[in-house]
Protein backbone atom coordinates (compact mmCIF):
# COMPACT_ATOMS: atom_id res chain seq x y z
CA UNK A 1 0.00 0.00 0.00
CA UNK A 2 2.74 2.18 0.33
CA UNK A 3 3.68 2.22 -3.55
CA UNK A 4 2.14 5.56 -4.47
CA UNK A 5 -0.60 5.59 -7.40
CA UNK A 6 1.56 7.76 -9.51
CA UNK A 7 5.74 7.51 -9.60
CA UNK A 8 7.94 9.72 -11.59
CA UNK A 9 11.41 8.59 -10.91
CA UNK A 10 14.32 11.13 -12.22
CA UNK A 11 11.99 11.85 -15.63
CA UNK A 12 13.80 13.64 -18.54
CA UNK A 13 11.94 15.29 -21.34
CA UNK A 14 12.18 17.48 -24.29
CA UNK A 15 10.03 17.03 -27.44
CA UNK A 16 11.47 15.81 -31.03
CA UNK A 17 11.61 19.04 -32.35
CA UNK A 18 14.24 20.54 -29.99
CA UNK A 19 14.09 23.15 -27.55
CA UNK A 20 14.66 23.18 -24.43
CA UNK A 21 14.11 20.05 -22.12
CA UNK A 22 11.09 20.13 -20.15
CA UNK A 23 11.75 17.78 -17.25
CA UNK A 24 15.37 16.89 -16.15
CA UNK A 25 15.35 14.41 -13.81
CA UNK A 26 12.11 15.07 -11.95
CA UNK A 27 10.49 12.78 -9.27
CA UNK A 28 7.17 12.80 -7.71
CA UNK A 29 4.62 11.01 -6.45
CA UNK A 30 0.92 11.12 -6.36
CA UNK A 31 -0.80 9.01 -3.17
CA UNK A 32 -3.28 6.63 -3.75
CA UNK A 33 -6.47 8.80 -2.74
CA UNK A 34 -4.72 11.92 -3.06
CA UNK A 35 -5.80 14.87 -4.77
CA UNK A 36 -3.11 17.52 -6.17
CA UNK A 37 -3.10 20.79 -8.47
CA UNK A 38 0.31 20.91 -10.83
CA UNK A 39 0.95 24.16 -11.63
CA UNK A 40 3.31 26.72 -12.94
CA UNK A 41 3.41 29.22 -15.73
CA UNK A 42 1.99 28.65 -19.10
CA UNK A 43 4.96 26.61 -21.10
CA UNK A 44 6.10 25.39 -18.14
CA UNK A 45 4.97 21.69 -19.57
CA UNK A 46 1.80 20.75 -16.92
CA UNK A 47 0.54 19.50 -20.01
CA UNK A 48 3.56 17.67 -21.48
CA UNK A 49 3.11 15.80 -17.90
CA UNK A 50 0.12 15.00 -17.92
CA UNK A 51 0.58 13.21 -21.02
CA UNK A 52 3.55 11.85 -19.86
CA UNK A 53 1.22 10.21 -17.34
CA UNK A 54 -1.29 9.49 -20.18
CA UNK A 55 1.29 8.06 -22.27
CA UNK A 56 0.70 10.50 -25.44
CA UNK A 57 4.49 11.11 -25.22
CA UNK A 58 7.07 8.51 -23.59
CA UNK A 59 10.07 10.35 -21.39
CA UNK A 60 13.60 10.28 -22.60
CA UNK A 61 15.05 8.79 -19.80
CA UNK A 62 13.79 8.23 -16.28
CA UNK A 63 10.70 6.17 -15.26
CA UNK A 64 7.07 6.54 -14.96
CA UNK A 65 5.16 4.18 -12.72
CA UNK A 66 1.14 3.89 -12.34
CA UNK A 67 -0.08 1.76 -10.06
CA UNK A 68 2.30 -0.25 -10.05
CA UNK A 69 2.62 -0.54 -14.11
CA UNK A 70 5.72 0.42 -15.64
CA UNK A 71 4.73 2.43 -18.70
CA UNK A 72 8.41 1.86 -20.55
CA UNK A 73 7.59 -2.13 -20.42
CA UNK A 74 3.63 -1.17 -21.99
CA UNK A 75 3.38 -2.14 -25.55
CA UNK A 76 1.63 -0.23 -27.86
CA UNK A 77 -1.53 -2.71 -27.69
CA UNK A 78 -1.75 -2.32 -24.19
CA UNK A 79 -1.90 1.17 -24.46
CA UNK A 80 -5.70 1.47 -24.70
CA UNK A 81 -6.68 -0.82 -22.20
CA UNK A 82 -4.00 1.31 -19.53
CA UNK A 83 -6.15 4.56 -20.81
CA UNK A 84 -9.06 2.85 -19.93
CA UNK A 85 -7.87 2.92 -15.97
CA UNK A 86 -8.20 6.62 -15.91
CA UNK A 87 -10.86 9.00 -16.53
CA UNK A 88 -9.16 12.33 -19.17
CA UNK A 89 -10.34 16.24 -18.88
CA UNK A 90 -9.77 18.34 -20.78
CA UNK A 91 -9.58 22.27 -21.36
CA UNK A 92 -11.62 22.04 -24.37
CA UNK A 93 -13.91 19.46 -23.02
CA UNK A 94 -13.49 17.36 -26.65
CA UNK A 95 -17.04 16.06 -26.54
CA UNK A 96 -18.45 14.87 -29.54
CA UNK A 97 -20.70 17.21 -31.10
CA UNK A 98 -22.95 15.08 -33.09
CA UNK A 99 -23.95 13.11 -30.34
CA UNK A 100 -26.05 13.63 -27.18
CA UNK A 101 -24.74 14.33 -23.61
CA UNK A 102 -25.91 11.04 -23.34
CA UNK A 103 -24.33 9.36 -25.94
CA UNK A 104 -21.05 11.43 -25.12
CA UNK A 105 -20.95 10.22 -21.36
CA UNK A 106 -22.08 6.43 -22.45
CA UNK A 107 -18.96 6.28 -24.51
CA UNK A 108 -16.13 4.64 -22.30
CA UNK A 109 -18.95 1.90 -21.07
CA UNK A 110 -19.71 1.24 -24.65
CA UNK A 111 -15.89 0.81 -25.37
CA UNK A 112 -16.02 -1.45 -22.85
CA UNK A 113 -18.87 -3.61 -23.84
CA UNK A 114 -21.50 -2.54 -21.28
CA UNK A 115 -24.65 -3.66 -22.06
CA UNK A 116 -27.76 -1.24 -22.77
CA UNK A 117 -29.21 -1.19 -19.19
CA UNK A 118 -26.21 -0.72 -17.40
CA UNK A 119 -24.89 1.91 -19.76
CA UNK A 120 -28.67 3.54 -19.07
CA UNK A 121 -28.12 3.25 -14.85
CA UNK A 122 -24.39 4.64 -14.93
CA UNK A 123 -24.80 7.51 -17.53
CA UNK A 124 -27.90 8.81 -15.07
CA UNK A 125 -25.81 8.49 -11.79
CA UNK A 126 -22.96 9.88 -13.56
CA UNK A 127 -24.49 13.36 -14.90
CA UNK A 128 -26.54 12.98 -11.30
CA UNK A 129 -23.34 13.37 -9.60
CA UNK A 130 -22.24 16.64 -11.93
CA UNK A 131 -25.62 18.15 -11.42
CA UNK A 132 -26.96 17.18 -14.62
CA UNK A 133 -29.90 15.16 -14.26
CA UNK A 134 -32.44 14.91 -16.94
CA UNK A 135 -30.09 16.67 -19.69
CA UNK A 136 -29.62 13.46 -21.50
CA UNK A 137 -31.16 14.03 -24.51
CA UNK A 138 -29.68 17.54 -24.70
CA UNK A 139 -26.79 18.42 -27.70
CA UNK A 140 -23.48 19.61 -26.36
CA UNK A 141 -23.81 22.93 -28.06
CA UNK A 142 -26.68 24.16 -26.44
CA UNK A 143 -24.97 23.44 -22.95
CA UNK A 144 -23.17 26.47 -21.27
CA UNK A 145 -19.37 25.86 -21.13
CA UNK A 146 -19.32 25.01 -17.26
CA UNK A 147 -22.30 22.51 -18.23
CA UNK A 148 -20.20 20.90 -21.02
CA UNK A 149 -17.23 20.70 -18.47
CA UNK A 150 -19.71 18.82 -16.27
CA UNK A 151 -20.39 16.27 -19.56
CA UNK A 152 -16.46 15.75 -19.67
CA UNK A 153 -16.09 15.44 -16.01
CA UNK A 154 -19.31 12.60 -16.01
CA UNK A 155 -17.78 11.07 -19.11
CA UNK A 156 -14.86 10.74 -16.87
CA UNK A 157 -16.05 8.74 -14.13
CA UNK A 158 -18.50 7.28 -15.55
CA UNK A 159 -16.50 3.73 -15.49
CA UNK A 160 -15.66 4.94 -11.88
CA UNK A 161 -11.88 5.08 -12.39
CA UNK A 162 -9.27 5.12 -9.22
CA UNK A 163 -7.33 8.25 -11.20
CA UNK A 164 -8.68 11.37 -12.48
CA UNK A 165 -6.77 13.65 -14.57
CA UNK A 166 -7.41 17.01 -15.59
CA UNK A 167 -5.71 19.23 -17.53
CA UNK A 168 -6.71 22.97 -17.10
CA UNK A 169 -10.34 22.22 -16.65
CA UNK A 170 -11.55 25.88 -15.69
CA UNK A 171 -9.40 27.36 -18.51
CA UNK A 172 -12.24 28.05 -20.84
CA UNK A 173 -14.43 28.98 -17.88
CA UNK A 174 -15.28 32.11 -15.54
CA UNK A 175 -14.64 32.19 -12.07
CA UNK A 176 -17.62 31.09 -10.63
CA UNK A 177 -18.19 28.21 -12.88
CA UNK A 178 -14.34 27.60 -12.14
CA UNK A 179 -14.79 26.97 -8.54
CA UNK A 180 -17.93 25.09 -9.08
CA UNK A 181 -15.94 22.70 -10.96
CA UNK A 182 -12.67 22.48 -8.69
CA UNK A 183 -15.43 21.56 -5.49
CA UNK A 184 -16.71 18.92 -8.22
CA UNK A 185 -13.55 17.36 -7.89
CA UNK A 186 -12.97 17.74 -4.46
CA UNK A 187 -16.56 15.73 -3.63
CA UNK A 188 -15.19 12.96 -5.99
CA UNK A 189 -11.53 12.84 -4.23
CA UNK A 190 -13.63 12.43 -1.12
CA UNK A 191 -14.94 9.36 -2.18
CA UNK A 192 -11.65 8.13 -2.99
CA UNK A 193 -10.53 9.05 -6.22
CA UNK A 194 -7.03 10.37 -6.65
CA UNK A 195 -7.14 13.40 -9.06
CA UNK A 196 -4.19 15.55 -10.83
CA UNK A 197 -5.56 18.75 -12.00
CA UNK A 198 -2.83 20.82 -14.22
CA UNK A 199 -3.74 24.55 -13.88
CA UNK A 200 -2.23 28.03 -14.12
CA UNK A 201 -5.33 29.18 -11.61
CA UNK A 202 -3.26 29.72 -9.12
CA UNK A 203 -5.51 31.88 -7.15
CA UNK A 204 -8.43 29.68 -7.37
CA UNK A 205 -7.36 26.24 -5.95
CA UNK A 206 -5.13 28.64 -3.04
CA UNK A 207 -8.26 28.21 -0.93
CA UNK A 208 -8.42 25.03 -1.43
CA UNK A 209 -7.00 22.05 1.13
CA UNK A 210 -4.90 20.65 -1.54
CA UNK A 211 -1.59 19.84 -2.33
CA UNK A 212 -0.13 21.84 -5.20
CA UNK A 213 2.87 20.87 -7.01
CA UNK A 214 4.65 23.27 -9.20
CA UNK A 215 7.12 22.45 -11.96
CA UNK A 216 9.73 24.89 -12.33
CA UNK A 217 12.84 24.56 -14.25
CA UNK A 218 11.61 20.98 -14.85
CA UNK A 219 11.50 20.16 -11.53
CA UNK A 220 8.56 19.15 -10.17
CA UNK A 221 8.63 20.95 -6.21
CA UNK A 222 5.76 21.20 -3.78
CA UNK A 223 4.57 24.42 -3.16
CA UNK A 224 4.14 25.63 0.30
CA UNK A 225 2.48 29.18 -0.38
CA UNK A 226 5.50 31.08 0.25
CA UNK A 227 6.56 31.21 -3.52
CA UNK A 228 3.23 33.13 -4.26
CA UNK A 229 3.75 34.01 -7.35
CA UNK A 230 0.64 34.27 -9.74
CA UNK A 231 1.52 34.06 -13.56
CA UNK B 1 -6.41 -0.63 -10.89
CA UNK B 2 -7.17 -2.90 -14.30
CA UNK B 3 -10.45 -2.06 -15.53
CA UNK B 4 -11.70 -5.93 -15.36
CA UNK B 5 -11.19 -5.67 -11.46
CA UNK B 6 -13.04 -2.41 -11.05
CA UNK B 7 -15.79 -3.22 -13.22
CA UNK B 8 -17.90 -5.58 -12.28
CA UNK B 9 -20.03 -5.95 -14.98
CA UNK B 10 -17.84 -6.54 -17.72
CA UNK B 11 -19.79 -9.31 -20.04
CA UNK B 12 -18.48 -12.37 -21.06
CA UNK B 13 -16.74 -12.57 -24.13
CA UNK B 14 -19.46 -14.17 -26.36
CA UNK B 15 -22.10 -12.21 -25.52
CA UNK B 16 -19.64 -8.93 -25.65
CA UNK B 17 -18.75 -9.77 -29.16
CA UNK B 18 -22.43 -10.14 -30.56
CA UNK B 19 -22.94 -6.63 -28.54
CA UNK B 20 -19.92 -4.71 -30.26
CA UNK B 21 -20.53 -6.43 -33.47
CA UNK B 22 -24.94 -4.85 -33.04
CA UNK B 23 -23.87 -1.59 -31.57
CA UNK B 24 -21.06 -1.23 -34.63
CA UNK B 25 -23.84 -2.56 -37.05
CA UNK B 26 -26.89 -0.41 -35.98
CA UNK B 27 -24.60 2.51 -35.63
CA UNK B 28 -23.09 2.70 -38.68
CA UNK B 29 -26.90 1.86 -40.82
CA UNK B 30 -27.75 4.83 -39.02
CA UNK B 31 -25.40 7.22 -39.97
CA UNK B 32 -25.88 6.20 -43.93
CA UNK B 33 -28.76 6.46 -43.39
CA UNK B 34 -28.76 10.43 -41.73
CA UNK B 35 -27.25 11.43 -45.11
CA UNK B 36 -29.05 8.76 -47.71
CA UNK B 37 -28.64 10.94 -50.53
CA UNK B 38 -24.56 10.56 -50.38
CA UNK B 39 -25.16 7.18 -49.59
CA UNK B 40 -27.57 6.45 -52.87
CA UNK B 41 -24.97 8.02 -54.62
CA UNK B 42 -21.71 6.10 -53.86
CA UNK B 43 -23.90 2.63 -53.43
CA UNK B 44 -25.37 3.87 -57.15
CA UNK B 45 -21.75 4.41 -58.69
CA UNK B 46 -20.94 0.28 -57.01
CA UNK B 47 -24.17 -0.47 -58.21
CA UNK B 48 -23.50 0.14 -62.06
CA UNK B 49 -19.92 -0.84 -61.61
CA UNK B 50 -20.68 -4.56 -60.68
CA UNK B 51 -23.41 -4.41 -63.11
CA UNK B 52 -21.43 -4.20 -66.08
CA UNK B 53 -19.91 -7.88 -65.55
CA UNK B 54 -23.14 -9.11 -64.21
CA UNK B 55 -24.61 -7.84 -66.88
CA UNK B 56 -22.64 -9.29 -69.50
CA UNK B 57 -22.52 -12.52 -67.84
CA UNK B 58 -26.16 -12.79 -67.96
CA UNK B 59 -26.18 -12.00 -71.83
CA UNK B 60 -23.12 -15.15 -72.41
CA UNK B 61 -25.60 -17.29 -69.79
CA UNK B 62 -28.06 -16.54 -72.01
CA UNK B 63 -25.78 -17.40 -75.77
CA UNK B 64 -24.89 -20.58 -73.78
CA UNK B 65 -28.29 -21.37 -73.18
CA UNK B 66 -29.46 -20.53 -76.33
CA UNK B 67 -26.22 -22.68 -78.61
CA UNK B 68 -27.65 -25.46 -76.67
CA UNK B 69 -30.73 -25.06 -79.20
CA UNK B 70 -28.46 -25.27 -81.75
CA UNK B 71 -27.04 -28.86 -81.34
CA UNK B 72 -29.21 -29.67 -83.82
CA UNK B 73 -26.23 -28.85 -86.32
CA UNK B 74 -24.64 -31.49 -84.69
CA UNK B 75 -24.84 -33.90 -87.24
CA UNK B 76 -23.13 -36.53 -88.93
CA UNK B 77 -23.53 -37.96 -92.18
CA UNK B 78 -22.19 -42.07 -92.89
CA UNK B 79 -21.45 -42.80 -95.99
CA UNK B 80 -22.29 -46.79 -96.13
CA UNK B 81 -19.84 -49.57 -98.09
CA UNK B 82 -20.85 -50.56 -101.29
CA UNK B 83 -20.72 -54.11 -99.88
CA UNK B 84 -23.59 -53.08 -97.49
CA UNK B 85 -27.10 -53.89 -99.74
CA UNK B 86 -30.17 -51.53 -99.31
CA UNK B 87 -32.32 -52.98 -96.94
CA UNK B 88 -29.33 -54.15 -94.91
CA UNK B 89 -29.22 -50.01 -94.96
CA UNK B 90 -32.53 -49.68 -94.08
CA UNK B 91 -31.75 -51.89 -91.18
CA UNK B 92 -28.96 -50.04 -89.85
CA UNK B 93 -31.35 -47.12 -90.11
CA UNK B 94 -33.60 -48.42 -88.01
CA UNK B 95 -31.94 -49.63 -85.69
CA UNK B 96 -29.77 -45.76 -85.47
CA UNK B 97 -33.15 -43.95 -85.34
CA UNK B 98 -33.98 -46.30 -82.24
CA UNK B 99 -30.46 -45.74 -79.98
CA UNK B 100 -31.03 -43.42 -77.13
CA UNK B 101 -29.50 -40.08 -77.25
CA UNK B 102 -30.42 -39.75 -81.41
CA UNK B 103 -32.75 -37.09 -82.15
CA UNK B 104 -33.29 -37.86 -85.98
CA UNK B 105 -32.14 -40.46 -88.71
CA UNK B 106 -32.49 -39.99 -92.65
CA UNK B 107 -31.87 -42.86 -94.57
CA UNK B 108 -30.62 -41.53 -98.05
CA UNK B 109 -30.64 -44.47 -100.54
CA UNK B 110 -27.66 -44.47 -103.39
CA UNK B 111 -30.75 -43.93 -106.28
CA UNK B 112 -32.09 -41.12 -104.00
CA UNK B 113 -28.90 -39.77 -103.62
CA UNK B 114 -27.39 -39.92 -107.65
CA UNK B 115 -31.40 -37.82 -108.08
CA UNK B 116 -30.67 -35.01 -105.72
CA UNK B 117 -26.92 -34.44 -107.04
CA UNK B 118 -28.12 -34.92 -110.41
CA UNK B 119 -30.39 -32.01 -109.50
CA UNK B 120 -28.31 -29.98 -107.67
CA UNK B 121 -24.86 -30.16 -109.07
CA UNK B 122 -25.43 -29.25 -113.06
CA UNK B 123 -24.12 -32.23 -114.09
CA UNK B 124 -27.04 -34.26 -114.79
CA UNK B 125 -26.45 -35.19 -118.27
CA UNK B 126 -22.44 -36.34 -117.69
CA UNK B 127 -24.06 -38.33 -114.68
CA UNK B 128 -25.65 -40.29 -117.75
CA UNK B 129 -22.84 -41.33 -119.00
CA UNK B 130 -21.53 -43.52 -115.91
CA UNK B 131 -22.60 -47.18 -115.90
CA UNK B 132 -22.38 -47.33 -112.55
CA UNK B 133 -24.03 -44.81 -109.35
CA UNK B 134 -21.02 -43.63 -107.73
CA UNK B 135 -22.60 -42.11 -104.67
CA UNK B 136 -22.71 -44.59 -101.67
CA UNK B 137 -25.69 -44.76 -99.49
CA UNK B 138 -25.97 -42.57 -96.51
CA UNK B 139 -27.68 -42.12 -93.19
CA UNK B 140 -27.36 -38.64 -91.60
CA UNK B 141 -28.00 -38.68 -88.11
CA UNK B 142 -28.61 -35.76 -85.66
CA UNK B 143 -28.43 -36.09 -81.31
CA UNK B 144 -31.01 -35.36 -79.21
CA UNK B 145 -30.94 -31.65 -78.69
CA UNK B 146 -31.22 -32.38 -74.84
CA UNK B 147 -28.13 -34.40 -75.18
CA UNK B 148 -24.81 -32.43 -73.73
CA UNK B 149 -22.21 -31.71 -75.90
CA UNK B 150 -19.68 -34.36 -74.77
CA UNK B 151 -21.70 -36.89 -74.97
CA UNK B 152 -23.67 -36.18 -77.95
CA UNK B 153 -19.69 -36.20 -79.74
CA UNK B 154 -19.14 -39.31 -78.47
CA UNK B 155 -22.74 -40.81 -79.68
CA UNK B 156 -21.67 -39.56 -83.19
CA UNK B 157 -18.21 -40.44 -83.08
CA UNK B 158 -19.36 -44.13 -82.22
CA UNK B 159 -21.35 -44.63 -85.31
CA UNK B 160 -18.24 -43.48 -87.00
CA UNK B 161 -16.45 -46.49 -86.28
CA UNK B 162 -19.76 -48.97 -86.91
CA UNK B 163 -18.36 -52.09 -89.45
CA UNK B 164 -20.96 -50.97 -91.85
CA UNK B 165 -19.80 -47.85 -92.36
CA UNK B 166 -17.02 -46.66 -95.00
CA UNK B 167 -16.53 -43.01 -94.03
CA UNK B 168 -18.25 -40.19 -92.02
CA UNK B 169 -18.30 -36.43 -91.73
CA UNK B 170 -18.65 -34.53 -88.69
CA UNK B 171 -20.64 -31.23 -89.25
CA UNK B 172 -19.72 -29.23 -86.09
CA UNK B 173 -17.10 -26.94 -87.00
CA UNK B 174 -19.17 -23.98 -86.79
CA UNK B 175 -20.38 -25.25 -83.71
CA UNK B 176 -17.06 -25.37 -82.47
CA UNK B 177 -16.23 -22.03 -83.27
CA UNK B 178 -19.29 -20.87 -81.54
CA UNK B 179 -17.96 -22.36 -78.42
CA UNK B 180 -14.24 -20.59 -78.71
CA UNK B 181 -16.08 -17.18 -78.83
CA UNK B 182 -18.48 -17.96 -76.22
CA UNK B 183 -15.21 -18.97 -74.43
CA UNK B 184 -13.30 -16.17 -75.51
CA UNK B 185 -16.04 -13.47 -74.51
CA UNK B 186 -16.13 -15.06 -70.86
CA UNK B 187 -12.24 -15.02 -70.70
CA UNK B 188 -13.39 -11.38 -71.53
CA UNK B 189 -15.79 -10.53 -68.94
CA UNK B 190 -13.25 -11.63 -66.76
CA UNK B 191 -10.63 -9.04 -67.52
CA UNK B 192 -13.22 -6.63 -67.36
CA UNK B 193 -14.46 -7.83 -64.29
CA UNK B 194 -10.98 -7.62 -62.33
CA UNK B 195 -10.94 -3.83 -63.57
CA UNK B 196 -14.14 -2.86 -62.54
CA UNK B 197 -13.41 -4.68 -59.11
CA UNK B 198 -10.71 -2.36 -58.98
CA UNK B 199 -12.71 0.30 -59.35
CA UNK B 200 -15.24 -0.85 -56.94
CA UNK B 201 -12.24 -0.94 -54.41
CA UNK B 202 -11.14 2.78 -55.13
CA UNK B 203 -14.30 4.05 -54.64
CA UNK B 204 -15.48 2.18 -51.47
CA UNK B 205 -11.55 3.15 -50.34
CA UNK B 206 -12.17 6.76 -51.35
CA UNK B 207 -15.34 7.60 -49.39
CA UNK B 208 -13.82 5.35 -46.22
CA UNK B 209 -10.97 7.84 -46.99
CA UNK B 210 -13.40 10.92 -46.30
CA UNK B 211 -15.57 9.55 -44.09
CA UNK B 212 -12.18 8.80 -41.83
CA UNK B 213 -11.12 12.20 -42.15
CA UNK B 214 -14.60 13.98 -41.23
CA UNK B 215 -14.49 12.05 -38.08
CA UNK B 216 -10.94 12.78 -36.96
CA UNK B 217 -12.18 14.66 -33.49
CA UNK B 218 -14.50 11.57 -32.66
CA UNK B 219 -11.61 9.02 -33.32
CA UNK B 220 -8.91 11.14 -31.46
CA UNK B 221 -11.40 11.35 -28.29
CA UNK B 222 -12.08 7.65 -28.55
CA UNK B 223 -8.47 6.88 -28.38
CA UNK B 224 -7.93 9.33 -25.89
CA UNK B 225 -10.50 7.56 -23.78
CA UNK B 226 -8.99 3.91 -24.10
CA UNK B 227 -10.86 2.35 -27.29
CA UNK B 228 -9.09 -0.47 -28.80
CA UNK B 229 -8.21 -0.59 -32.36
CA UNK B 230 -10.55 -3.05 -33.24
CA UNK B 231 -13.67 -0.82 -31.73
CA UNK B 232 -12.04 2.39 -33.25
CA UNK B 233 -12.07 0.12 -36.90
CA UNK B 234 -14.64 -2.08 -36.72
CA UNK B 235 -17.51 1.00 -37.87
CA UNK B 236 -15.43 1.78 -40.89
CA UNK B 237 -15.61 -1.93 -41.96
CA UNK B 238 -19.19 -2.25 -41.40
CA UNK B 239 -19.28 1.50 -43.56
CA UNK B 240 -17.51 -0.57 -46.43
CA UNK B 241 -19.76 -3.68 -46.18
CA UNK B 242 -22.97 -1.79 -46.26
CA UNK B 243 -21.77 0.39 -49.26
CA UNK B 244 -20.53 -3.08 -50.83
CA UNK B 245 -23.90 -4.31 -50.20
CA UNK B 246 -26.07 -1.94 -51.37
CA UNK B 247 -24.02 -1.63 -54.69
CA UNK B 248 -24.92 -5.16 -55.22
CA UNK B 249 -28.36 -5.07 -54.64
CA UNK B 250 -28.63 -1.94 -56.94
CA UNK B 251 -26.58 -4.01 -59.35
CA UNK B 252 -29.05 -7.06 -59.16
CA UNK B 253 -31.96 -4.65 -59.35
CA UNK B 254 -29.85 -3.05 -62.82
CA UNK B 255 -29.19 -6.01 -64.42
CA UNK B 256 -33.23 -7.89 -63.63
CA UNK B 257 -34.29 -4.10 -65.17
CA UNK B 258 -32.40 -4.47 -68.41
CA UNK B 259 -33.17 -8.32 -68.77
CA UNK B 260 -36.68 -7.50 -68.45
CA UNK B 261 -36.47 -4.65 -70.95
CA UNK B 262 -34.68 -6.93 -73.49
CA UNK B 263 -37.09 -9.62 -73.08
CA UNK B 264 -39.47 -9.17 -75.64
CA UNK B 265 -36.84 -8.05 -78.46
CA UNK B 266 -34.74 -11.56 -77.42
CA UNK B 267 -37.95 -13.97 -77.80
CA UNK B 268 -38.20 -12.65 -81.31
CA UNK B 269 -34.65 -13.31 -81.86
CA UNK B 270 -34.57 -16.66 -80.40
CA UNK B 271 -38.12 -17.52 -81.87
CA UNK B 272 -36.22 -16.72 -85.35
CA UNK B 273 -33.76 -19.13 -85.16
CA UNK B 274 -35.70 -21.80 -83.30
CA UNK B 275 -33.57 -22.53 -80.63
CA UNK B 276 -33.68 -21.65 -76.60
CA UNK B 277 -35.03 -18.91 -74.88
CA UNK B 278 -33.64 -17.69 -71.74
CA UNK B 279 -31.01 -15.04 -72.25
CA UNK B 280 -30.26 -12.01 -70.47
CA UNK B 281 -32.15 -13.44 -67.00
CA UNK B 282 -30.21 -13.24 -63.86
CA UNK B 283 -28.89 -16.33 -62.60
CA UNK B 284 -28.92 -17.51 -58.89
CA UNK B 285 -25.12 -18.42 -58.82
CA UNK B 286 -25.18 -14.80 -60.59
CA UNK B 287 -26.54 -12.94 -57.67
CA UNK B 288 -24.49 -14.81 -55.21
CA UNK B 289 -21.65 -13.52 -56.91
CA UNK B 290 -22.91 -10.17 -57.35
CA UNK B 291 -23.52 -9.76 -53.23
CA UNK B 292 -20.25 -12.06 -52.54
CA UNK B 293 -17.94 -9.73 -54.91
CA UNK B 294 -19.83 -6.51 -53.43
CA UNK B 295 -19.48 -7.44 -49.40
CA UNK B 296 -15.84 -8.41 -49.90
CA UNK B 297 -14.23 -5.46 -52.18
CA UNK B 298 -16.17 -3.47 -49.56
CA UNK B 299 -14.80 -4.85 -46.98
CA UNK B 300 -11.41 -5.34 -48.25
CA UNK B 301 -11.57 -1.66 -49.54
CA UNK B 302 -12.63 -0.40 -45.99
CA UNK B 303 -9.81 -2.50 -44.19
CA UNK B 304 -6.94 -1.48 -46.51
CA UNK B 305 -8.28 2.26 -46.06
CA UNK B 306 -8.48 1.79 -42.05
CA UNK B 307 -5.02 0.28 -42.09
CA UNK B 308 -3.36 3.09 -44.13
CA UNK B 309 -4.97 5.80 -42.05
CA UNK B 310 -6.01 5.36 -39.05
CA UNK B 311 -2.90 4.48 -37.41
CA UNK B 312 -1.78 8.09 -38.37
CA UNK B 313 -4.64 9.48 -36.12
CA UNK B 314 -2.91 9.71 -33.00
CA UNK B 315 -3.73 12.12 -29.99
CA UNK B 316 -0.92 14.12 -28.99
N1 LIG C 1 3.81 18.83 -29.53
C1 LIG C 1 4.78 19.67 -29.16
N2 LIG C 1 5.92 19.74 -29.90
C2 LIG C 1 6.92 20.59 -29.54
N3 LIG C 1 6.87 21.38 -28.48
C3 LIG C 1 5.77 21.37 -27.70
C4 LIG C 1 4.68 20.52 -28.01
N4 LIG C 1 3.72 20.71 -27.07
C5 LIG C 1 4.21 21.64 -26.24
N5 LIG C 1 5.42 22.03 -26.61
C6 LIG C 1 6.28 22.99 -25.89
O1 LIG C 1 6.61 22.43 -24.65
C7 LIG C 1 6.52 23.41 -23.62
C8 LIG C 1 5.55 22.96 -22.54
O2 LIG C 1 4.24 22.89 -23.09
P1 LIG C 1 2.98 22.49 -22.22
O3 LIG C 1 3.26 21.20 -21.56
O4 LIG C 1 1.80 22.55 -23.10
O5 LIG C 1 2.95 23.65 -21.13
P2 LIG C 1 1.77 24.08 -20.18
O6 LIG C 1 0.69 23.07 -20.26
O7 LIG C 1 2.40 24.17 -18.85
O8 LIG C 1 1.33 25.42 -20.64
C9 LIG C 1 6.13 24.71 -24.29
O9 LIG C 1 7.29 25.47 -24.51
C10 LIG C 1 5.53 24.26 -25.59
O10 LIG C 1 5.76 25.22 -26.59
MG1 LIG D 1 -1.27 23.17 -20.93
Amino acid sequence: MSEALIRFSQVSYRYRDGGREILRDADFTLGHGEMAFLTGPSGAGKSTVLKLIALLERPVSGEITVDGQTLSALRPRAVPAYRRQFGMIFQNFALLPDRSVFDNVAMPLIIRGHSGDDIGRRVRAALDAVGLRGRERDWPVTLSGGEQQRVGIARAVVARPRLLIADEPTGNLDPAMAAEIMQLFGRFNEVGVSVLVATHALGLIRRLPHRILSLQDGQLVDDHGDAGSVS
Amino acid sequence: MSGAKRVRAAPAAGSRWLLDHTRAISATLDQLARRPFGTLLTALVIGITLALPAGLYAVLGGLDAASSGLKGSLRVSLFLKDTVDEAAGRQLHATIARKPGIGEAKYISRDAALAEFKAHSGFGEALDMLSDNPLPATIVATPDAALPKAQAEALLDALTRLPEVDSARLDREWLERLYAILAVIERLILLIAGALALAVLVVVANTIRLDIASRREEILVLKLIGASDAFIRRPFLYTGLWYGLSGALLACLMVFGAGLALAGPAQTLSGLYGIGTGAGTLGVDTVFAVFGAGAALGWLAALWTVSRHLGAIEPR
